[in-house]
């Protein structure tokens, strides 16, 4: 009998340990396809091919440095690598890196980790699903929308397809402006059906249709020509000579272009009647041309209006596509756009911030591949400067990428890196269905309490006491910092590593993406030895697991981008 | 399509132009300029009645025919729907609200309210806002309002919402700091204020935190770093929170019971006992929840329903108040974001209607018993000519223009926004009649 219970310890033991090994040391992340350590070195030969995305990067770098060294502006140095590949990670998937994938990093060579952690991250499905609710907002906004002819989901479905199969960008806007049929087959038709007014039947909206596809695709806020024309010269419209002032039947001949859109039983059409508005001052509703409110030259023929429109405003010549999504990408990555706000940029200056123009070609001559635009950020030397120096970084420093800026992690990237962290290995599209069941509830319900910033999404912002209550005494962190061994990583920290140095390393490492400093390493371990507080208040060794970990969560470090 | 009246005015792109040349950006509010519009704050108007704000919203949009705007015997009304007579001469009210009726000498109704919103999302939107939605800005609600125009010492949330639905007070370009705290049923006490673990853990752990953790952050980064993140900043704020007397103002389980009985033993109820105990320690706006109006089928038995419920909560917030004397001192705002079609649809529903409905209006120097506006009862219902079917109509812009002129704020003063573009707290005209 007794050797039958010893037996079944024994492979209790074996199976923990076995986990264990999985979990804190073997590598189980493949190789990523599309890893290419010499990538950006090209640019070193003598002569490069043009279009070379090494030769892009030594310019885009060269712009930045000019523009500090004009600036008078000391430069922060370079960050570390696992703190990269914590903001590249949360920009990419939304989450900090597991302790499995840090692992994984660090058995690369130095100088091809950033290579293949960026590869890794785009080649995860948690990537695209992401990026897709992101750029969604942005598309069809944040708002519930029409019931039963607007499907958020499936929009969102089809667009992280797009993303994971990296079509291109043009290929991608062109579909949502211009798509026919039922919003569930054909998804990117929700563009058009986002705007239904479901007390006019359901019609889509002209007037938001044209407001949206200005501010998404074009970067441009015309919204207030709505109402009036511009008479004081702040929307400027057209290049060099034709260059004037936005006018009320700007925004509506753009709008026009929608006018013909219908919505019925077989979907998205475009058999409806012609445009019409009253005019500030007019007697009554006139019917409005379709026309563009600038580069007229580069509007061509099409089926549709819907066609032309969207031929129109992903033409390799129309400049403020390629600008528009240069700047949200660039935002994306960052948490900040390159110019402020996300969404009104000048149709010409000579004061566009650096690089911008370059990437903008770049990514127009690159036939829009969104992969090849983050990968050229995400190896910039604005991307990969530390947040701290041994000189007094000002707000001027962030201002000009002199220093990485610190921005606020928004709430599903909080939630998102609270789960992580509470688990060693990776919860991405392999973790098991429950966890990821258990993720996507806490996730949501997280986010909501935490305060969900909708569309507006880039505005400077500080933290707030109902966040703070939150995360102090709420339920996911109780939970997600408790004794759980399936679900929490503080126990299984305490049940694979008896040695505190060891645990408070991985502590660190789960929650922070970083290694304690010594003096935090001294603190902490006699924190874990010491649990008999002196002061009566005895407390087990997984207790003083779960204080460390509340306290790194807790901390601005974890829920700010630095 | 028609144009936005909301956005009439070409002038504010001048200033526009000239504070972007004052370089001005995200964190305005800590500019001396917003210094100076905070100061001018201080100065408006004193003497002012009211000091707080109670919003009672019907959540999916109540019909005035059944609550505050019948009209018996007509073809627009449901054969059982009958008025009864209120303690305001000549105010009659639906007999579903008998106990509000007891009450009409010091509620004032405004029946012809219109907007342009019949999306829920939107029209609620434009409900506690003033404004229509803006993609390229989110205004603040009127309990933000409130809270950024005035300073207490107060050691909890100075804007609540009780049982909001998904579209709870935002503060909007004002700072996510004035955002409603958002709390359930008040039947025990509020979640996340507890520590969980023992005091003198929780203590180590701060401990930690602050003396550890954020002490090797901050080192060699940027200056002033707590003035961007507000991080230390709102975790003390947290713990005085957590700390609080005041707290117990939230939790109605210690009420006596037949001041509980008044209000009726729903979440709705308790949730209106709450909010009088949060204005009574200073809290300054209060929304409180009632959802469940949107009967596009079956209207007549569901809003019988939710009479039920708010009948003798809304009648016992404006007796406990005036009890307390509070009343003087706290508007009570009534409704929700559009009201219902005078017509029936084939299942007995009605469909959304911001063409002319009601919001109901009490204390803080709101005169009772008045009704503003009028609506028709043999309505044309021609779609081209709304306004045909309405006399006095109102916009619900001026409904917040009106309320934040009780209490004493300068609404027609700009306020810069994160993106430079300066903002009238609301566009709207004061009801004159309501208050003199």
């Amino acid at each position: 009998m007794w050797a039958r219970n010893l037996l079944f310890i024994a492979v209790c033991i074996a199976g923990l340990l076995a986990i264990g090994d999985q979990l804190l040391r073997r590598n189980r992340i493949d190789r990523p396809a599309d890893f290419e350590p010499g990538r950006f070195a090209a640019a070193a030969t003598p002569s490069p091919s043009p279009g070379d995305i090494g030769q892009t990067l030594a310019r885009l770098n060269s712009e930045f440095r000019r523009y500090w060294q004009a600036k008078q502006l000391d430069i922060a140095p370079r960050a570390d690598d696992l703190t990269i590949a914590r903001r590249l990670s949360l920009a990419l998937t939304g989450t900090v890196p597991s302790v499995e994938e840090i692992r994984a990093l660090e058995n690369v060579s130095a100088d091809e980790r950033l290579e293949w952690w960026t590869s890794h991250l785009l080649e995860d499905r948690r990537h695209s699903d992401y990026l897709a609710e992101r750029l969604a907002r942005a598309y069809v906004g944040n708002e519930m929308g029409p019931f039963i002819v607007f499907r958020r989901g499936r929009f969102e479905r089809w667009l992280s397809d797009q993303i994971e199969a990296n079509t291109p960008y043009d290929e991608v806007v062109r579909r949502m402006i211009s798509e026919r049929g039922v919003w569930t087959g054909k998804p990117a038709a929700n563009f058009i059906t986002a705007t239904s007014d479901p007390t006019k039947d359901n019609q889509p909206d002209e007037v938001r249709l044209a407001g949206r596809t200005a501010r998404a695709f074009l970067g441009m806020r015309i919204d207030c020509l709505q109402c009036h024309d511009d008479k004081l010269g702040n929307v400027n419209l057209g290049y060099g000579s034709d260059s004037h002032s936005g006018t009320q039947a700007d925004f509506h001949q753009l709008a026009a272009f929608f006018g013909p859109t219908s919505v019925s039983l077989v979907g998205v059409h475009d058999g409806g009647k012609p445009y019409e508005t009253k005019y500030l001052d007019a007697e009554k509703e006139e019917v409005v041309p379709p026309q563009v409110p600038f580069a007229g030259e580069l509007i061509e023929s099409y089926a549709s209006r819907r066609e032309q429109l969207a031929r129109w405003v992903t033409h390799p010549s129309n400049k403020p596509f390629a600008r528009a999504a240069v700047n949200r990408f660039w935002a994306l990555m960052f948490g900040r756009p390159l110019v402020e706000p996300i969404d009104d940029i000048p149709l010409e200056s000579d004061a566009y911030p650096p690089g911008f123009q370059l990437l903008a070609d770049d990514f127009t001559a690159s036939g829009f591949d969104v992969r090849r635009l983050l990968r050229l950020i995400a190896a910039s030397e604005p991307f990969t400067r530390d947040s701290r120096a041994d000189f007094q970084i000002t707000a001027a420093h962030e201002d000009a990428w002199a220093a990485f800026p610190l921005t606020r992690l928004r709430p599903e990237q909080v939630a998102g890196s609270l789960i992580q962290a509470s688990s060693l290995s990776t919860l991405n599209g392999e973790a098991h269905v429950v966890l990821r069941i258990a993720m996507f509830g806490q996730t949501n319900e997280f986010v909501r309490r935490y305060g969900d910033l909708g569309e507006d999404e880039f505005t400077d912002r500080s933290g707030t006491i109902p966040q703070r209550l939150l995360m102090m005494n709420g339920e996911l962190v109780k939970e997600r910092t408790a004794e759980n061994p399936v679900l929490n990583a503080t126990t299984r920290i305490a049940m694979l590593s008896t040695r505190p140095e060891k645990q408070v390393e991985v502590s660190y490492l789960a929650t922070l993406t970083r290694r304690p400093t010594e003096a935090e390493l001294a603190h902490f371990v006699s924190r874990l030895q010491d649990t008999d507080g002196g002061d009566g208040d005895r407390r087990t060794r997984q207790e003083a697991l779960e204080d460390l970990y509340w306290t790194l969560i807790n901390s601005t470090e974890f829920s700010w981008n630095h | 399509m028609t144009i936005d009246p909301a956005c009439h005015s070409p002038d504010h792109y001048s200033r526009r132009t000239i504070l972007r040349a004052a370089g001005l950006s995200g964190m305005c509010w800590l500019t001396p300029l917003a210094e100076r519009l905070a100061r001018a704050a201080d100065r408006s108007p004193q003497g002012a009645p009211a000091k707080s704000v109670i919003v009672l919203y019907m959540e999916g949009g109540p019909s005035q025919l059944e609550t505050f705007d019948p009209h018996p015997g007509r073809e627009i009304s449901h054969a059982v729907t009958k008025a009864i007579k209120t303690r305001a001469p000549d105010v009659l009210i639906s007999n579903w609200l008998p106990q509000i009726a007891e009450h009409m000498d010091r509620i004032s109704l405004v029946r012809a309210v219109v907007s342009k919103e019949g999306d829920h999302e939107r029209a609620a939107y434009n409900i506690k806002t003033g404004f229509r939605p803006d993609p390229t800005l989110v205004h603040p609600s009127l309990g933000a309002i409130v809270c950024h125009q005035t300073k207490d010492n107060v050691e909890i949330p100075r804007h609540v919402a009780i049982l909001p639905g998904p579209w709870a007070p935002r503060g909007g370009y004002l700072g996510d700091q004035f955002d409603a705290f958002k709390t359930f049923d008040p039947s025990g006490p509020i979640p996340d204020v507890t520590a969980p673990v023992h005091k003198m853990r929780a203590a180590k752990r701060l401990d930690d935190l602050q003396n550890v953790v954020e002490t090797e952050f901050a080192r060699r980064r940027l200056k002033g770093l707590d003035a961007k993140t507000l991080h230390a900043t709102s975790i003390a704020a947290a713990r005085k929170m957590m700390s609080s007397d005041q707290l117990k103002a939230f939790n109605v389980s210690s009420a006596t019971d037949s001041v509980k009985k008044e209000f009726g033993d729903t979440p709705f109820g308790r949730s209106c006992l709450a909010a009088v105990q949060l204005i009574e320690v200073g809290v300054r706006c209060v929304e409180v929840t009632l959802s469940g109006w949107d009967t596009h089928a079956d209207n007549e038995s569901l809003v019988q329903g939710r009479c039920e419920v708010l009948d003798p909560a809304f009648a016992a917030l404006i007796e406990q108040l005036q009890e307390r004397n509070l009343l003087d001192a706290t508007i009570v705002l009534w409704g929700g974001e559009f009201g219902r079609t005078p017509t029936v649809n084939a299942v007995g529903g009605r469909d959304h209607w911001p063409q002319g409905f009601t919001i109901a209006l009490a204390g803080g120097g709101i005169q009772g018993g008045r009704v503003l506006g009028e609506t028709s009862p043999t309505p044309k219902l021609n779609e081209n000519k709304p306004l045909e079917d309405i006399r006095d109509h109102c916009y619900v812009e001026d409904i917040h223009a009106t309320v934040l002129h009780a209490l004493g704020i300068d609404f027609a003063q700009e306020v810069i926004t994160p993106i430079g573009r300066p903002m009238a707290l609301s566009k709207g005209k004061v009801l004159e009649k309501l208050l003199a």
